[in-house]
């Protein structure tokens, strides 16, 4: 069987708590469903993301990864992207 | 392969190559070719380009959605049939669009499988885009890769050697630039082709799966493991296996503890790995941009926190003014020309076949035809906002305040448009991928209040409201109509969280989308756009309006036994007696003819079921008629009071005005018309808007329960608002 970088891990931050224009790189992905659509947009541990725009109320937010493409998702969503320390 | 034209995008040569292929080619050629690619990787574009005004728009058998085929001519012989699929981040579906092209893909006996696929890729994005790429090569499709978009790539820095690549991918490769048409004639020699399936492979399933992939392959009789893997991982949706084939899967996953989910996730993550080596070799980026793009930098200012929704706002005031104003002289002109075609039909005869093509039908189709300025300005602004990026913006900042109502943040343009007509805001509830977000969303449109609501309005408010100025400034009369479109719209949130609460999802909710970046709009894809809009509702919701309407005609024109020309020769004798003039005598022959109609039966049979509302029968001969379309109210009226069709809005109010109840009391009281307002408000009158959420919902639930939710609405708020008032 595969190993999953999908599954829980013990990091505290994702990408929600990232600070305007602040850079993290994925660790993994907490949700596994979620994990799917986002692998295929581009969310591989070990990119670099940045968090490059808030919703003027908060949410949604717009992350810029590995310097390409923007992405844009819910906050509930971002959670789900943990960061390595 | 001649693959040393292929890395030549040189139209002349293509030209030339084009010809001499045709000389070649005795008999003539037609090939399936299906268009695959990412969201914004110019898979659009490149339709239009390869396909131009050959577009059908159809639909996928048993699902919603829409599918889009073309006819492209690749040389003087060979003509392919060009399929549209809808853009696609993996051959994993997440939503119903996305399934669509895995069962064209998975059934290789089927009449529609493609001969050949075209996968488009944004070049200043290979690596995300190559992911899709990689499973379609694994599946041994005969394909060449679009490579689109060169252009943003060199302003990106990123240099792509396309002759590596090519060697690398195992597949024809060309550069193109769709928007601009750059590369399409390379494209088209290369589609021309007989070509072989992918030289490479991308991925390999591990060695504990493979004795059950192998299974599935021999016992289906597959060509290839990957394919085999797919229907390990997706056999519960797959129609054409039988139930033992779903049971044959189901076991072997059970016995070699297939994790489903934990193998897509970590096949993404192996083919990215795969596909980060190979572009080693390929893509170089030379400058490393530490500027901000210029995209951010208009971010910074439209989506604002308050300059944002501002200019949001003047946009949709633009947008009203279009709807409202720009389309006004166009609508006339038609509406103008429809009744010169009527009044032309009249003039060579008389006779019931006479009236039937021009109060029927013509008229009918005149009620179709009306709302194309209307359709095609509303669609060429929200092609225009969607082409440049901007209602990607509009979106993100709307979702957290239309999440709350069971909304979504692409349901405000649904919602805006819905002010001006609902026909084509439903419409453009398309751009919501959630089905359940798409559903409310379309079953709320309609309770904004739209323009056929304003003659309703303008008449009635006056029998409520004194015509008085109140603080100085506002016009009481203007304060109540807003008053109306504040209740549509309040309503319409309202039944939307209602409903939040009610429906289940079908599938996982994802806002995730890419951000497309700006840039200005293709007047050809702008174009394409509104004609296939135009298109879809003339021959769509078209045929029912209709339908309905000659239907309306028929009972409004005949009646039960010889009750017409009884009516007819009383009419006559009133008028006599009165000493009428003839104008007056034929107004008041039609409103006795309507009155012994079957319409006016209608309105009698009905007319105990609205007493309560403040209705007698000609009210309820009106409510029958607005039924095709509310604006006919106002016509309804005029008919039954015999003002005359062509009498204006105050002729109309001093006619209701005069009208008495059996008591000899004006019959409009205030109570009356506020009642009649609330119930215009809130009742689905409109076979428009039906035969639109029909097709758009591919079924009839939607539109009856649509239909009984709003008369249901407009019939207890109207009680209430009569029994209250009087």
């Amino acid at each position: 069987m595969p190993t999953l970088s999908v599954a829980s891990a013990t990091t505290s931050r994702s990408v929600k708590d990232l600070r305007l224009g602040e850079t993290g790189t994925i660790c993994c992905l907490k949700d596994p469903e979620m994990a799917l659509k986002l692998l295929e947009m581009g969310c591989i541990p070990g990119t670099q993301v940045t968090l490059s725009g808030r919703a003027p109320l908060g949410c949604p937010i717009t992350l810029h990864v590995d310097g390409e493409y923007t992405l844009s998702l819910r906050v509930s969503e971002a959670a789900t992207i943990m960061l390595k320390d | 392969m001649a693959s040393a034209v292929v890395l030549t995008p040189d139209p002349k040569q293509g030209q030339s190559d084009a010809a001499s292929a045709a000389i070649r080619s005795v008999t003539e050629r037609h090939t399936r070719i299906a268009l695959i690619g990412n969201p914004n990787s110019g898979k659009s574009s490149l339709f239009n380009q390869l396909t131009g005004l050959n577009q059908k728009v159809g639909n996928f058998p048993g699902v919603t959605v829409d599918r889009k085929t073309g006819v492209a001519q690749l040389t003087l012989h060979h003509r392919a049939d060009i399929i549209d699929l809808p853009g696609t981040y993996s051959l994993y579906p997440k939503s119903l669009d996305e399934k669509v092209i895995t069962d064209l893909l998975y059934e290789r006996d089927s009449s529609e499988y493609p001969d050949f696929v075209v996968v488009t890729a944004d070049a200043s994005n290979l690596k995300r885009n190559l992911l899709l790429f990689t499973q379609l090569a694994d599946l041994q499709l005969p394909m060449v890769l679009a490579l689109n978009m060169m252009d943003t790539a060199e302003q990106h820095g990123i240099q792509i050697d396309v002759a590596e690549l090519q060697q690398q991918l195992g597949v024809p490769v060309i550069p193109m630039n769709a928007r601009k048409g750059v590369g399409v004639t390379a494209l088209k020699i290369v589609m021309a082709q007989e070509l072989g399936p992918p030289s490479q492979t991308f991925y390999e399933t591990s060695d504990e799966l493979l004795p059950m992939i192998r299974q599935i392959r021999y016992y289906f009789n597959l060509h290839n493991d990957y394919l085999a893997l797919h229907y390990a991982h997706q056999y519960e949706r797959l129609k054409f296996l039988s139930a033992d084939d779903k049971a044959y899967i189901h076991e072997l996953r059970q016995k070699y503890g297939f994790d489903s989910v934990a193998l897509q996730a970590q096949e993404t993550i192996d083919r990215y790995a795969r596909i980060s080596e190979l572009l080693l070799d390929v893509v170089r980026v030379t400058r490393a941009e530490k500027n901000e793009s210029y995209s951010n930098k208009i971010d910074r200012v439209l989506t604002h926190k308050v300059w944002g929704y501002l200019i949001f706002l003047s946009i949709l005031f633009l947008l009203f003014q279009a709807i409202f104003a720009w389309a006004e002289l166009p609508m006339d002109l038609i509406d103008q020309g429809v009744a010169w075609l009527g009044g032309q039909v009249k003039s060579l005869g008389e006779g019931p076949l006479i009236d039937l093509l021009s109060d029927g039908i013509i008229a009918g189709l005149g009620g179709v035809l009306m709302f194309i300025p209307q359709i095609a300005l509303l669609f060429a602004f929200i092609a225009v906002l969607e082409e440049s990026g901007y209602m990607a913006r509009v979106t993100f900042m709307m979702d957290k305040i239309m999440r709350k109502f069971g909304l979504n943040g692409k349901s405000v343009v649904p919602l805006i448009s819905g002010m001006a007509c609902a026909v084509p805001a439903i419409m453009s509830a398309r751009t919501i991928e959630n089905w359940k977000d798409r559903i409310i969303t379309i079953f709320v449109v309609p309770l904004m209040s739209c323009s056929a609501r304003i003659p309703v309005y303008t008449v009635l408010v006056a029998f409520v409201v004194p015509e008085r100025t109140v603080l100085g400034v506002f016009n009481l009369q203007g304060v109540a109509l807003m008053g109306l479109y504040l209740l549509g719209f309040v309503s319409a949130v309202l039944s939307a969280w209602a409903l939040k609460t009610l429906l289940r999802a079908k599938e996982r909710s994802f806002f995730i989308m890419e951000f497309p970046v700006y840039r200005w709009p293709r007047w050809k894809n702008v174009g394409l756009t509104i004609v296939e809009k135009v298109k879809a509702f003339v021959f769509q919701a078209g045929k029912i309006i209709v339908a309905i309407s000659v239907l309306l005609w028929v009972l409004a024109s005949y009646g039960p036994g010889d009750s017409l020309v009884k009516a007819e020769q009383q009419a006559r004798s009133e008028a006599a007696q009165k000493q009428l003039t003839p104008e007056q005598t034929d107004n008041l022959i039609a409103a006795h003819k309507l009155e012994n109609s079957y319409a006016g039966v209608f309105g009698r049979t009905i007319e105990p079921a609205v007493r309560p509302l403040g209705f007698d029968w000609k009210v309820s001969i009106a409510l029958l008629t607005s039924f095709a379309a509310r604006e006919v109210f106002v016509g309804t009226i005029s008919t039954i009071y015999s003002v005359g069709q062509d009498a204006d809005m105050s002729t109309v109010q001093e006619k209701l005005r005069a009208e008495k109840d059996e008591f000899g009391q004006p019959f409009f009281t205030p109570a009356r018309a506020a009642s009649l307002l609330v119930f215009y408000v809130f009742a689905m009158q409109c076979v428009s808007t039906l035969a639109t959420t029909y097709r758009e919902t591919k079924g009839w639930t939607w539109p009856l329960l649509q239909l009984g939710y709003m008369s249901g609405l407009a019939y207890v708020m109207s009680l209430l608002v009569y029994q209250l008032l009087k």
